[in-house]
């Protein structure tokens, strides 16, 4: 009979409904309720702490009220599921879609994609820059051939609100919060710059479209001409100096013949 | 092994003031499960740090007192981080923090009985394994206890260093807590402790409650170490002699300089010991 596996499962159910495990005690009884509740403190409040870490803007947009009694529901509906803290808290968006109370404010889900995407460009991989020069005459000469590399934490969103204007105007001296004409979607590319800044910039759907493109692998002529399917503006020589002056190009490859994302 | 002289639990704000200034600072600590991600700033820091400190990995996320198996993946990354960074000291709580695949992230109690010494030992056993190291095993501070418990703190902590051969990280801010707690004397905890495994010291800072039976202790290393810390430490190490001495500070942290003065006090109790103990064979 393996009775600390139910001990365990007694305890874990009571830090939520306060029922004390089997056996637990203490030299005055009667304060077994009191001292079990330290344990209920500690988890919740670690946890909450936790996302507040990791969701700084829906905490400044919400308030630190309602953000904890919030953050208690979210811990109820998506426990950690592993011993990493920091990866925790993916299900946010979707959790904030369908929680009532914030129904009125349909970009909170759009900002929790931001800051999810902050929180792993934080923690990706380093790579170093390739200098500009040689990566922009390589791009010249063989456009159809040429496969960028970018940066380990560049990640691109499509927003179904202005969330990179709204998540920039939560931060600290940000600027005004995007006018109601200016109302709809945006996509943002989310990097680490050096070693701990992390930026998210509003990008033109041509050059979302571009960097997406580089980063499935397809080859600067392929991304060139994805950017120029959505039908906005495109310049592929200043696309291509915004990546390298961020630093955000780590390397390119030729493509073989027979690769995936080979031209044809 | 770390060298047996106080230490501090590195803080990344406390990052500039380590690296620019000369401290007498015989380690650093830090949690596991903060360098787990793949580069970026944490690791540039720790890298940084690791050219002038000894380094002791302090895990809290591997849950060895919980019913589960441990989680092979964590262990893989705990074994990557060690490899990485050769830390002269691993160490882990006697406490578990998940079930059933859900995570509670804090330091949980568990009943002492056959059945959970058989299953710390198996943990115990596996980590160094995997880890290819002998581990630390720490004292936990406890608010409650169990029925069920058959075997004292001191005897099953005992018996796991007899079993797995694993050496013990003594919290002394711990004992305190727990034994006030408990209404029993630290010092009789102290005497039956298996002092001799002891390679690591902790001490910290805690809060207090007031009960109707008196008080509750509440371990939240947001505080200096308490003076009845101090002096179970003094004693403590004049019975053993030097041992790496950890300042754990977590919350309300303060300036680095009241961390450091804490360091420093820690710093004069070992200086202050007979000589031929600091000699101690490990």
């Amino acid at each position: 009979m393996p009775a600390h596996r139910d001990f365990a499962q007694a305890f874990r159910q009571g830090l939520g409904t306060g029922r004390l495990p089997p056996g637990l005690t203490a030299p005055a009884p009667e304060e077994a309720a009191r001292r079990f509740a330290v344990y209920r403190n500690n988890v919740a409040h670690g946890l909450i702490q936790a996302l507040r870490a990791r969701f700084p803007a829906i905490e400044r947009l919400v308030g630190p009220e309602f953000f904890a009694a919030m953050a208690r529901e979210f811990i109820r509906a998506c426990p950690p599921d592993g011993p990493i803290l920091q990866r925790w808290g993916g299900a946010m968006p979707s959790f904030l879609q369908e929680f009532p109370p914030v129904r009125g404010l349909p970009y909170l889900a759009d900002i929790a994609r931001i800051e999810i995407a902050r929180g792993q460009a934080y923690h990706a991989a380093d790579a170093e820059p390739v200098p500009p020069e040689k990566l922009r005459a390589a791009a010249l000469k063989a456009p159809d051939t040429m496969r960028l590399h970018l940066h380990p934490s560049v990640r691109i969103l499509h927003l179904a609100c202005p969330g990179g204007a709204i998540w920039a105007a939560q931060q600290p001296g940000g600027p005004p919060p995007p006018p109601p004409e200016d109302w709809g979607p945006q996509s943002v590319l989310i990097a680490r710059r050096g070693w701990h800044e992390v930026t998210v910039t509003v990008l033109a759907a041509s050059d979302a479209a571009f960097t997406e493109a580089i980063l499935a692998g397809k080859s600067f002529a392929q991304a060139v001409r994805k950017a120029q399917e959505t039908g906005k503006k495109f310049d592929p020589v200043s696309a291509l100096s915004s990546l390298l002056q961020a630093g955000l190009i780590t390397g390119e490859t030729v493509i073989q013949e027979g690769d995936q994302g080979c031209p044809t | 092994m770390l060298p047996a002289r106080p230490g501090i639990g590195f803080k990344p704000e406390h990052f500039p003031a380590i690296v620019q200034t000369r401290l007498d600072l015989g380690f650093l600590e830090v949690h596991a499960e903060n360098y787990m991600g793949a580069g970026g700033l944490p690791h540039r820091m720790l890298t940084r740090l690791r050219q002038d400190h000894a380094l002791s990995v302090h895990g809290v996320g591997l849950s060895i007192g919980g019913p589960d198996p441990l989680n092979e993946d964590h262990l893989a990354r705990l074994r990557a981080l060690c490899d990485r960074y050769q830390p002269e000291s691993f160490s882990e709580h006697l406490a578990w923090a998940s079930h059933g695949g859900e995570w509670m992230h804090d330091l949980l109690p568990l009943p002492y009985t056959g059945e959970t010494l058989d299953i710390v030992c198996d943990h115990i056993d596996r980590v160094q394994e995997v880890l290819g190291r002998r581990m630390l095993l720490e004292n936990p501070a406890s608010y409650v206890l169990f029925e069920q418990s058959d075997i004292a703190e001191t005897a099953f902590l005992a018996e796991v260093v007899r079993r797995t051969g694993c050496g013990l990280l003594l919290d002394i801010n711990n004992v305190f807590v727990s034994c006030v707690n408990h209404r029993t004397d630290p010092r009789a905890y102290l005497a039956d402790f298996p002092l001799e495994a002891v390679a690591e010291i902790h001490l910290a800072g805690h809060a207090t409650e007031d009960l109707p039976s008196g008080p509750l202790l509440i371990d939240d290393h947001g505080a200096p170490v308490a003076e009845p810390v101090w002096a179970l430490y003094a004693e403590t190490v004049s019975k053993l002699g030097a041992l790496p001495s950890l300042i754990e500070w977590d919350n309300d942290l303060p300036p680095f300089e009241d961390l450091m003065a804490e360091a420093a006090r820690a710093g004069r109790i070992l200086d202050a010991l007979p000589q031929a103990r600091h000699a101690r064979a490990s």
